[in-house]
């Protein structure tokens, strides 16, 4: 960490610092969605908990999962595109 | 990530790496925001999970994160006004 602190990283060793954080951030980014969808989709699909995940609990959460993600990458379009228009009226 | 400006307190600032790092903090914050939204817009206008997300599901879904975005700003003049004319607080 020393040349952190002296703010002389080489050009190769911000490169991997870069890499890194994006990596990190993907990861939690993952991980995110991952546990929102388990929520999500268990909430939707599993009414009763029985002794074992049956064949149409199985194909509901492999929809959930499915319009899960297509809801979020509407709302991401969504999102963007108004900040985008926020940001033109300012 | 509370406080970039840390990294850079008493040293020259490495200004490449300080834009890496606010942009890559401004995309996760635009991210975590899109998880929040998708949550709770999940729960309002996703019945069952089906085949597709239909229209009408869809439509509400960007309307509900258009209008949790009026809302926020609302809220947030609103409260301005408010300290402004120094009420409400006491």
């Amino acid at each position: 960490m020393d040349s952190l602190a002296t703010g002389s990283l080489s050009g190769a060793q911000k490169e991997e610092l870069m890499d890194q954080v994006k990596q990190q951030i993907a990861i939690a980014n993952a991980q995110e969605l991952l546990t929102k969808m388990s929520e999500k989709c268990f909430k939707k699909c599993i009414n009763k908990p029985g002794i074992s995940l049956d064949n149409s609990e199985q194909k509901c959460i492999a929809m959930c999962m499915d319009r899960y993600m297509d809801a979020w990458n509407l709302v991401s379009r969504t999102y963007s595109s108004r900040i985008q228009r926020e940001r033109s009226n300012m | 990530m509370s406080d970039l400006s840390d990294f850079s307190s008493n040293k020259p600032a490495d200004s490449e790496l300080q834009d890496f790092l606010l942009a890559e903090k401004q995309k996760a914050q635009f991210q975590a925001q899109i998880h929040e939204f998708n949550d709770f817009c999940w729960d309002k206008c996703v019945d069952k999970p089906g085949a597709k997300l239909d229209s009408r599901t869809e439509t509400c879904i960007s309307n509900c994160v258009e209008r949790f975005i009026d809302v926020s700003l609302l809220i947030t003049n609103r409260f301005a006004q408010m300290l402004e004319k120094g009420g409400g607080m006491h």
